[in-house]
């Protein structure tokens, strides 16, 4: 039906997460019907991706340079270090806005299922980070999974005795979220991290 | 074919953007796996949590076949504990046992329930003691049974201190004393049928943890699980 260049651009295509076989063709059709506004600009933009994209030797995370931006910004609070499991956290952090600390990207969570250990993660960097002097507080922002939650009890018994105090994001209730259409386990969370009132 | 039974999650990993490869345990049909749609998106994520508990439908044209789960959510046990290290790696070395361990489509119902048992009393203080006795179960189910009742050698119901690493047998402190260095020692709770205290917990599961070591390395020369490992860890520094 089509030829090997198109058999194998939408096979590449549909390995993208978000892409099945079926949009991964719309993709590709799309791409080589707009050559000059599209497909020609996203190679450029690839190839400058591919070139000019470095992992942050601070903190992990992926910028065009090293130090990273959020790194070398010197507005940014260095007493605070918020770690998250992968860059997709620092980016959900830094779209809130709210956040004006330091990050330490893990690169992953304990997961025996996908063979990570300790070794695999960014936990020695994370710590010799804590013990450079400087940070007050280590927020773990892992998922509130229990591969999320395991890996942060994991790192606070590592950081214990640095000095810096350690904190987790809390777990409950979302923003609009109505009790009727939660799971047991966002309850259970919820009522067991209440707070009193006034 | 098609079965429903209760389980309780033992791993879910993704596969592809929103589905999942389900583990669970079921009461009724033992270790089972199948495609969990939806399993990895939003809506299923937080039920499919290891230690959770959930109503399943499995189904598939040949028993052979990953096959394909449905689900109701029955118990969110894992999520319960998600800020208690001790008890969240408890949940996580119990359902990373029942995953190495057992093998899949046999049914261990007692088991079944002694898991749901040890999840439901995770928050009493003796949890790691009753997570230690579903252990030496666990190891009754798959073939290395423990006994820890009377010595080996002598028949002695006495001053049980040692087990011995090939029977899984106990043995008393007189008849033990020549070989101490090759037994095992016996955590005086086991015997006394009390909960442990300080430094036992962490004895008794480099106890078990030698039995599980033999059962997985008859099992094709696997390894305890990491999960299990941390948990050792974790009770060897309390």
């Amino acid at each position: 039906m089509a030829g090997s260049e198109i058999e194998r651009l939408v096979q590449l295509l549909a390995r993208l997460p978000g892409l099945g076989p079926r949009s991964a063709r719309r993709a590709a059709l799309v791409l080589l019907k707009r050559r000059d506004s599209l497909l020609e600009p996203l190679l450029q933009a690839l190839a400058q991706a591919r070139d000019g994209v470095k992992t942050c030797s601070v903190c992990g995370n992926l910028d065009s340079g090293d130090p990273c931006a959020l790194c070398a910004d010197p507005g940014r609070d260095d007493g605070l270090i918020c770690v998250v499991e992968d860059v997709s956290g620092l980016w959900a952090l830094e779209r809130s806005g709210l956040y004006r600390g330091r990050y330490h990207v893990l690169g992953g969570v304990l997961s025996a299922l996908d063979g990570i250990g300790p070794d695999d993660l960014a936990i020695d960097q994370l710590r010799r980070r804590a013990a450079g002097g400087g940070v007050r507080e280590i927020i773990l922002a892992t998922g509130a999974t229990v591969d999320g939650q395991t890996t942060a009890h994991y790192i606070a018994d590592r950081l214990k005795g640095s000095g810096v105090t350690l904190s987790r994001l809390a777990q409950g209730l979302p923003v609009g979220g109505e009790l009727d259409y939660l799971d047991d386990g966002t309850i259970g969370a919820a009522l067991k991290a209440r707070k009193i009132i006034g | 074919m098609e079965w429903t039974d209760r389980a309780v999650v033992l791993s879910a990993r993704r596969h592809g953007d929103h589905a999942g490869v389900l583990v669970v345990f079921s009461r009724e049909h033992g270790k089972a796996a199948g495609l969990a749609r939806g399993g990895q998106g939003r809506a299923g994520r937080g039920a499919l949590q290891p230690g959770n508990q959930l109503q399943v439908t499995w189904s598939a044209r040949l028993a052979e076949h990953l096959g394909r789960f449905s689900w109701e959510p029955l118990a969110a046990s894992g999520a319960l504990w998600l800020d208690d290290p001790l008890r969240l790696a408890l949940l996580g070395a119990a359902c990373a046992l029942v995953e190495a361990v057992l093998p899949e489509h046999a049914p261990h119902a007692a088991l079944y329930d002694g898991l749901v048992g040890l999840l439901s009393a995770l928050g009493e203080a003796a949890a790691a003691t009753l997570y230690v006795h579903w252990e030496i179960a666990l190891l009754a189910e798959v073939g290395y049974g423990l006994d820890l009742t009377a010595c080996a050698a002598t028949g002695s119901t006495e001053d049980l201190i040692y087990v011995s690493p090939k029977s899984g047998r106990a043995v008393c402190r007189a008849a033990g004393e020549p070989l101490r260095d090759r037994l095992l020692p016996l955590p005086a709770f086991l015997a006394e049928r009390r909960a442990g205290q300080g430094g036992e917990v962490g004895q008794a599961l480099e106890m078990t943890g030698h039995f599980l070591r033999r059962c997985l390395q008859a099992q094709g020369g696997r390894a305890l699980p990491p999960a299990r490992l941390r948990l050792a860890e974790m009770l060897r520094a309390i």
